[in-house]
């Protein structure tokens, strides 16, 4: 009965992309949808079922893969943790169903775009519902696939193709630490099933191996190489280049992969594998480090970026700094938590940009929006909530996520602990600021579209709208609802054996400082306000204001370098390597000296011996002369002695 | 089904339809519907026939199967013996599979010389699918040289502009290496006595003698697979030979390096496998690394697939030489679907080919508005070549196999031989069973004193382990 909550979204994919184009439109996003909706209310009744009536299970399916030490079984494992990913997953994901209805209405591929994402869906509850690192590595590498396509899915804008590439290519990089990783895991534990490998986890502990002649931790290195594979997918800094261009995907993609679901899989991953990381502090601290730094990095560039959806992705990465850090402190429930509300207003956020983008006739640039609350009312309201949340004001679901991740970085009490709690505070401050800057850009003050766009902006249909609310009612209420499960008193009851915590952080954290649980408020009103004099009261102070600090703007607007950086260094490079090897490697040196050398050596001779084919009876004459000589002086001296 | 003649039947069976290829007559048209027809026929049943044996097939036994035994040649105990098992039994039907595909792709591809085409595929179908079932040393080499002919000429008569350079590389290329496996099978004749397959792997061959083997075994099937660095004939030959030479080419041919390793290097001279893993990692890894950097590079789309081809038979002969089940099933695994997925790719690329004229990538662009089928399946097809699950997954464990590298190489580098967890894997570790010995601390003296003689080292029932577990094992990777 609940597996159907994981199979119907591939039942439903298939069919739709098998018979999409014969069966029309409106009944392809119908057998996408309406099993969408099934297994959203499935997933509601698992989340009831999981965490608050403890009944934990995994069920069997098949055996997968036989081989040697090697057994793999297809098994649906669900905890916890699971029920809660499976739960947001499937929510977010059929309220981007109805609404990609409305908001594809008129593209000319609306079965093959509804089929990806169900099959999207799909491939992510393997993913959270996997058993073993394998499982999880067919549904990680699978997102990924359709996140490719769903990034390339107007595959007639060179820019769409060329951001699928770049997606695709650097999460393969990702792919390859967690691949080391799960390798590693096997050379180490000789199994690949999550109980099995969490078992054994504190033998293994402080053991290490020697490489290139240090002493290095085993686990550490396990951890380090998987939490790459979490970068990757989640967008961290050195890695997080792909995310923003992945905004060149239709709005409801962004929404549902590249803020909601799929970017959290890297999460996912450290929370699921947390009895790993705890004994493997080391890993940890780097998660913090990361965590923190790309908690700040991302919104400094948030601050400066004029496309809507832009400023949204990098406030996405940036979100996903947070979880990281809690992770890396050791609160897995607050990055959990924090995960799921911000799967909530960032979807809401996503979408509601989408209506703007809809209503604005795919204009993107919020220099050219502004005034638009009169346009387009409900959106507007429900950004505003979306953007209450994100900023953490109090009461509102990101309120009691993001403290608790702030509370935790503090309670650690080492110095990467205060470095992120720092990092998060300045970034919260950031968030506030551009969150406003983009609803007061948008929506307010005097419009700067030209006319005929802003007489044709309009309210986007019901089919758009409902979703919306559906997920503003998450975005205002999941916080308050789920915190004393997630993060209070029920918290061991409701996590049951899902998540492994040596050191209760989270209990510390209810006993920070006073001015530790106000300060988050207390910089987003800052920030709240700062906007507001910016943008409203004074809109020529942002101009006067980057043309002071020229230098760092650009530095920030250019998203500090890093694509030039890696082009420089990594792109541009292989390819003149592999043009070399090419032309040089194998043409000059392996021909050169092989086939070809040898082919031209062998004419050489023959060409040599051929002289000597002179066809003067006294060349022939003299040759057989020397021959003679030859012939007789071995004979009589060989002989003789 | 064990008195039925089956793989007889389907290893010659195209070589009847040459002859009534051969006995047609007429006018030129005619002549060529006539052979193509013929060709296709032939080929279809040969490829019906060949199920038989997957539906026959018994998954539980580690022995041969079909085997048919005839005296040939009594007076040097030469004789005519087929039969398959687990390795094989999936080339064959690869092969089968392929032809009837190469001659529909050559309907109207090829338009000279129709019948001198589909002859030469017949008879190369009966050269693959001999090599595949032969268990006579002396069968197998003839079959697998003879598989040289129709190729050389597929790609010098019917290839590119520069197919008689292209058909040359790759006929000097491969002949050199054979030179080798000749010695070799003629030294093997002279220490044995026979030129049995299942003989010969239960047969002990002194250590010495195994690394000379070994090198000239290899020296062939490194040429075939092909393994970097000489890996340049396939390029040329790729880009040169037609569409479907091409796909017999990356489906069939490269294989049989892969099969030559799994059959003869590793259960024959397990001692020397062992000895040479550090070699064929190397090159192996070289070949991946290098290979894929020049196919970064490539404009011409048949030699990107050409390159790519040689990365990926660097993962297979990884995964051969860890001599792990996993490292091996994954590597078997690699090759068919390597052999499927390129060879349609090859055939993507021959749709174009023939509309366009032109290989180029550039030349390209918006395909998908006209073709949206075609597009379709050439994309699916490079996401299946280049990761995705089943694909992705066997090439990931056949990395993680190199640990099996006996214990004196990595056991001492990851230095955590207390709780060694390849003790348990070389317990399953195939076909020699000295792999154990080193995974359980055993060094390199031992197998001086334990090797010439000692039945142990690589026993009929060890080699048959080998086969055994790939039987059993393999359909349920599918």
């Amino acid at each position: 009965m609940i597996e159907l909550a994981i199979f119907l979204p591939l039942i439903g994919g298939v069919i739709a992309g098998v018979f999409g184009t014969r069966m029309g439109d409106r009944a392809s996003q119908l057998v996408t949808t309406v099993p969408m909706l099934i297994a959203a209310t499935l997933s509601c009744y698992l989340l009831w079922d999981v965490g608050l009536q403890g009944n934990e299970r995994t069920i069997q399916l098949f055996t997968w893969i036989d081989s040697g030490a090697l057994e793999l079984n297809w098994a649906l494992r669900f905890d916890t943790l699971t029920a809660v990913m499976v739960f947001v997953v499937n929510v977010v994901s059929s309220m981007v169903h109805v609404y990609s209805i409305g908001y594809m209405s008129h593209d000319a591929h609306k079965p093959r775009f509804m089929a990806y994402l169900s099959l999207f869906t799909f491939f992510m509850l393997s993913l959270v519902t996997a058993d073993n690192f394998v499982q999880m590595f067919f549904g990680w590498e699978g997102v990924g696939l359709m996140s490719y396509l769903l990034i390339g899915f107007w595959h007639d804008r060179p820019s769409a193709n060329a951001a699928a590439i770049k997606a695709f290519v650097v999460n393969r990089v990702g792919d390859f630490g967690f691949m080391l990783g799960i390798l590693g895991v096997f050379f180490v534990f000789g199994t690949l099933d999550f109980d099995a490998v969490f078992k054994a986890v504190p033998d293994v502990a402080g053991q290490s191996f020697e490489f290139l002649g240090m002493d290095v931790d085993i686990l550490t290195t396990i951890c380090l190489l998987l939490f790459i594979g979490a970068m990757g997918k989640s967008a961290q800094i050195g890695l997080h280049t792909w995310l923003p261009d992945a905004m060149e995907g239709p709005t409801p993609v962004s929404a549902l992969i590249h803020a909601a679901t799929m970017v959290t899989a890297g999460v996912f991953m450290v929370a699921r594998l947390s009895p790993m990381f705890e004994f493997a502090p080391i890993a940890l601290s780097v998660v913090v480090l990361i965590g923190g730094t790309t908690a700040f990095f991302a919104a400094t560039i948030g601050l400066t970026q004029h496309d809507i959806k832009r400023v949204i992705a990098y406030s996405t990465c940036s979100q996903l700094g947070y979880m990281f850090f809690a992770l890396g402190v050791g609160a897995y429930p607050a990055a959990i938590f924090h995960l799921m509300t911000h799967a909530f207003f960032k979807a809401l956020l996503f979408l509601g940009a989408g209506s703007v983008i809809h209503g604005m006739d795919d204009e993107q640039d919020m220099r050219k929006m502004g005034g638009l609350f009169s346009k387009m009312k409900v959106t507007a309201v429900l950004m505003w909530i979306g953007s209450l949340a994100l900023a953490g004001v109090p009461f509102f679901a990101g309120f009691y996520s993001k403290d608790m991740i702030l509370e935790s970085a503090f309670a650690a009490h080492t110095g990467l602990g205060m470095y992120a709690f720092w990092a998060g505070i300045a970034a919260a401050l950031m968030t506030a600021f551009y969150s406003w800057r983009l609803l007061f850009l948008t929506f307010h003050g005097r419009t700067r579209a030209d006319d005929h766009t802003f007489d044709h902006a309009h309210e986007s249909p019901p089919v758009m709208i409902a979703p919306l609310l559906v997920l503003a009612l998450g975005a205002v209420f999941s916080g308050y609802l789920a915190k004393e499960y997630f993060v209070g008193h029920d918290m061991n009851e409701f996590w049951g054996g899902s998540i492994l915590m040596l050191h209760n952080i989270i209990e510390e954290a209810h006993h920070v400082p006073f001015w530790v649980k106000k300060l988050p408020i207390l910089v987003g009103v800052i920030g709240i306000f700062a906007a507001f004099v910016m943008y409203i009261l004074k809109p020529n102070w942002p101009a006067a204001f980057v043309a002071r600090i020229r230098p760092v703007h650009t530095f920030v607007y250019n998203k500090w370098f890093f694509d030039e950086l890696y082009d420089r260094v990594f792109v541009r490079p292989s390819f003149v390597l592999g043009r070399g090897l090419w032309k040089s490697g194998d043409g000059a040196v392996i021909d050169g000296v092989g086939p070809d050398g040898i082919a031209a050596a062998t004419r050489n001779l023959a060409g040599r011996a051929s002289r000597l084919q002179s066809g003067f009876v006294y060349h022939y004459a003299f040759a057989m002369l020397i021959g003679l000589v030859l012939l007789a002086t071995w004979f009589l001296f060989g002989f003789f002695r | 089904m064990d008195s039925f003649p089956i793989l007889s039947l389907i290893t010659f069976l195209p070589l009847v339809g040459v002859a009534f290829i051969l006995l047609i007559r007429g006018d030129e048209f005619t002549v060529a519907r006539n052979a193509r027809w013929a060709a296709l026929w032939t080929s279809l049943a040969t490829f019906v026939i060949s199920l038989l044996l997957w539906f026959n097939f018994d998954k539980s036994t580690a022995d041969f199967q079909f085997v048919e035994r005839f005296e040939w040649l009594p007076s040097l105990n030469i004789s005519y013996h087929m039969g398959i098992d687990g390795i094989s039994l999936f080339f064959v039907i690869l092969s089968t599979f392929l032809t009837p595909i190469c001659v529909l792709s050559s309907w109207k591809a090829i338009s000279s010389r129709v019948k001198e085409y589909m002859i030469a595929f017949l008879v190369l179908e009966t050269m693959m699918i001999g090599t595949f079932a032969a268990l006579d040393f002396v069968m197998f080499y003839i079959f697998f040289e003879a598989v040289l002919i129709p190729m050389f000429i597929i790609i010098g008569v019917w290839g590119g502009p520069r197919r008689v350079y292209a058909a040359f590389k790759f006929f000097l290329y491969t002949l050199a290496g054979s030179v080798l496996l000749l010695a070799a099978l003629l030294t093997l004749y002279f220490e044995v006595g026979t030129t049995d397959i299942p003989t010969l792997i239960a047969y002990a061959v002194p250590p010495e003698m195994q690394t000379w083997l070994w090198l000239a075994f290899f020296a062939s099937f490194a040429v075939k697979m092909p393994m970097w660095p000489v890996h340049t004939w396939l390029p040329d030959a790729h880009v040169e030979a037609p569409t479907a030479g091409s796909v017999i080419l990356a489906g069939v041919l490269l294989k049989m390096g892969g099969y030559g390793f799994l059959r003869f290097s590793l259960p024959m001279l397990p001692i020397a496998s062992d000895l040479f893993v550090p070699l064929v990692y190397t090159l192996s890894v070289i070949a991946i690394i290098y290979t894929s950097l020049v196919a970064l590079a490539q404009e011409d789309m048949k030699k990107l697939i050409a390159y790519s081809s040689v990365a990926h038979m660097g993962f297979v002969t990884i995964g051969i030489f860890t001599a792990t089940q996993q490292g091996i099933d994954g590597a078997l695994f690699q090759m068919l679907s390597h052999g499927v997925i390129s060879a349609a790719l090859f055939l993507c690329v021959g749709v174009v080919y023939d509309r366009e004229h032109s290989r180029e990538i550039a030349h390209y662009g918006g395909l998908v508005e006209r073709m949206p089928r075609f597009a379709f399946v050439f994309h699916g097809l490079h996401a299946r070549f280049d990761r995705i699950a089943g694909d992705e997954w066997v090439r990931r464990r056949i990395p993680y196999s190199c640990r099996s590298i006996p214990g004196q190489h990595l056991g001492g580098l990851f230095g955590i031989n207390g709780r060694d967890p390849w003790c348990r894997l070389h317990a399953l570790s195939v076909s020699a069973c000295h792999f154990r010995q080193a995974g359980q601390g055993a060094s390199q003296a031992d197998y001086g004193s334990g090797a010439p003689g000692d039945r142990d080292f690589c026993t009929v029932d060890r080699a048959g382990d080998l086969d055994g577990y790939l039987a059993r094992s393999i359909p349920e990777c599918f």
